[in-house]
């Protein structure tokens, strides 16, 4: 069985390793430090690390000041916190002023589970990458989340990171993993159709491509880690070499992944497309697992709904 | 302070002052009542206490100032210009298309601004942030903060008095403007934040409270804001909106009023044109 590792776990493990090459990372939380795992770090380099309490407004606008003045700073809390209720400190304090701070957003999407639709960020990308000057990562597995953090810390700028609580299968080899920012990749081939996944729907989106392969569909699987910039180029050549584009994420379809490849299609290679993703509901309290299934977020419901856009055109 | 220093200060807030009213008027467009309540701090700040250099805006260790009641920002830029940031007669392009002096602060158009501010609640939280920088690297540059009297209404603002007390930031100095008024009236009528010293005090700082216009006692706020150990300072400056210009003066109707030539001129003559 493959390894499963939350996303969270590996940007607090990330934090904790690169912190020691990087003296200037310093990590803020807002009193969600055990379950964001800043608290790998704060273990570690406690010196760096300051907890603001649950006040997200001045986590945000903290880190903007510390970030001004020489740090990396990274500030973490929940995904609907750091982007919806630290939203206009995120907007002018951190993206108007290019500070060099990097949001570790974690529990996003549904994934979260018991806690609820409050508790349940599903319009956090669609926030941050309205935002000039903010770069958007979503990465898929614990492998991918590493790379991530390691390329927001060498990026000049603001980065918003997204992370699920969930542990998730570990699909990338970590020997061969080649992060690069704002790069899709095609991690699949396929003929027929173009399957365009973002986080934890990537491995959803390989497990859907062994159900269409069954049905003699060739699909093919794009993993789009970088929301923002998105790369324009992979989605593009995905239009022209297959009939239809698929995208699917742990996100409202507004605003989000399927909105971003939607922009690049409409004004560059217009292509029949089926986003997949929340349909612009909110979540509620639940297991992971069945909560995927009632939003129609299984590998099961990918295929099938991938088939339905291609026996429609 | 000697006399001398302090005719030279007042000079300079003069010439703050008569900016403040050419930018504004010029733009036809600005904040002038709570720029021209400011002039003498950030006189004193620009020309007495702060340690910067024109010739270097982003020295590492130079002290900085977070005007987070961005909108007086006619005063700050009047002082950057009086300081040799940029020419003086650069002030008359405020808030015009392309201009590097914005409606309200950017620090990545305007050489000598420390922070993008304007957006109310928000400054002290970025200043804490700077001076939590400052003691990690063992530098001794200090973070001064402008505060509105209205702007103290933002709930921000509070969890950041008890960030700077919790993290005992002593390099941060804030100063309340409370010159009484905000757009909507008189600021004990809107939303009183009465008693502005005791709510301090009981967040953990320094409170001292002194006649904003009066160099000497600015003077002695700042230093003992200095020689405090463990606490941050907060300066609650009693100013007067409008002040220099009678007309203007405790008159909420000049918070975001730009003046006509013949106010203008006016507004200057008393100012010593």
């Amino acid at each position: 069985m493959t390894k499963k590792i939350a996303t969270r776990e590996a940007y607090g493990n990330a934090l904790a390793e690169f912190g020691e090459q990087y003296p200037n990372i310093v990590v803020l939380d807002a009193d969600l430090s055990q379950s964001t795992k800043t608290n790998t770090f704060k273990k570690k380099f406690p010196e760096r690390f300051f907890n603001m309490g649950i006040s997200e407004a001045d986590l945000m606008a903290t880190a903007a000041g510390l970030a001004l003045s020489g740090k990396i700073a990274f500030a973490s809390t929940f995904a609907i916190f750091a982007a919806g209720r630290g939203f206009e400190q995120v907007r002018n304090s951190i993206a108007y002023t290019r500070a060099n701070v990097k949001i570790g957003a974690t529990h996003a999407g549904i994934t979260v589970g018991e806690d609820g639709g409050s508790h349940q960020a599903v319009e956090d990308i669609s926030l941050m990458r309205s935002l000039p000057n903010m770069v958007v990562i979503n990465p898929a597995d614990a492998v991918e989340a590493r790379a991530a953090v390691k390329a927001a810390i060498e990026h000049d700028g603001p980065v918003y990171m997204r992370f699920g609580r969930l542990a998730v299968p570990v699909f990338f080899d970590e020997a061969t993993y080649k992060f690069q920012l704002g790069k899709g990749a095609v991690i699949e081939e396929g003929t027929d159709v173009s399957i365009i996944a973002t986080g934890m729907m990537v491995s959803s989106a390989v497990e859907a491509r062994e159900i269409l392969a069954k049905e003699g569909i060739s699909a093919r699987v794009i993993n789009i880690h970088t929301i923002k910039p998105i790369d324009k180029d992979i989605i593009v050549q995905a239009a022209s070499e297959t009939k239809a584009i698929v995208t699917v994420e742990e996100h409202s379809i507004i605003g989000g992944l399927g909105s971003a490849v939607a922009e690049v299609l409409v004004e560059n290679y217009p292509a029949p497309m089926k986003r997949i993703g929340l349909m612009d509901k909110f979540g509620q309290s639940g297991k992971p697992d069945e909560l995927l299934k009632l939003y129609g977020l299984t590998p099961e419901d990918i295929a099938s709904e991938t088939k339905a856009l291609l026996d429609r055109i | 302070m000697e006399q001398e220093k302090i005719k030279e200060l007042q000079q300079k807030a003069n010439a703050i002052r008569q900016h403040v009213i050419r930018e504004v008027a010029q733009a036809n467009s600005g904040h002038i009542g709570g720029a021209l309540s400011i002039a003498d701090i950030v006189s004193y700040l620009y020309f007495k206490e702060m340690n910067v250099d024109p010739s270097n805006p982003k020295w590492q260790d130079r002290d900085r100032l977070v005007l987070s009641k961005g909108h007086a920002c006619a005063a700050l830029y009047a002082a950057l210009a009086e300081k040799g940031f940029f020419p003086v007669e650069e002030l008359l392009t405020f808030r015009q298309t392309g201009t590097r002096l914005q409606g309200h602060p950017d620090m990545r158009k305007t050489p000598g601004v420390d922070m993008s501010t304007g957006s109310l609640g928000q400054g002290l939280s970025v200043a804490n942030g700077m001076a939590l920088a400052a003691k990690l690297d063992k530098k001794d540059y200090r973070v001064f903060v402008i505060l509105g009297d209205g702007e103290i209404q933002e709930g921000q603002v509070w969890e950041a008095a008890m960030t700077a007390a919790h993290y005992k930031l002593d390099n941060v100095t804030a100063f309340l403007d409370y010159n009484g008024l905000q757009i909507d009236g008189p600021v004990k009528e809107v939303m009183s934040p009465s008693p502005v010293e005791d709510k301090f005090k009981a967040f953990g700082w320094n409170v001292i409270s002194i006649d904003g216009h009066d160099f000497n006692q600015i003077e002695d706020a700042v230093q003992q804001a200095k020689a405090c150990k463990g606490k941050p300072t907060m300066i609650v400056a009693n100013t007067v909106k409008g002040k220099g210009v009678s007309f203007m003066e405790n008159q909420v109707g000049w918070h975001g009023v730009a003046p006509n030539e013949e106010e203008r001129d006016a507004a200057l003559k008393e100012l010593g044109v």
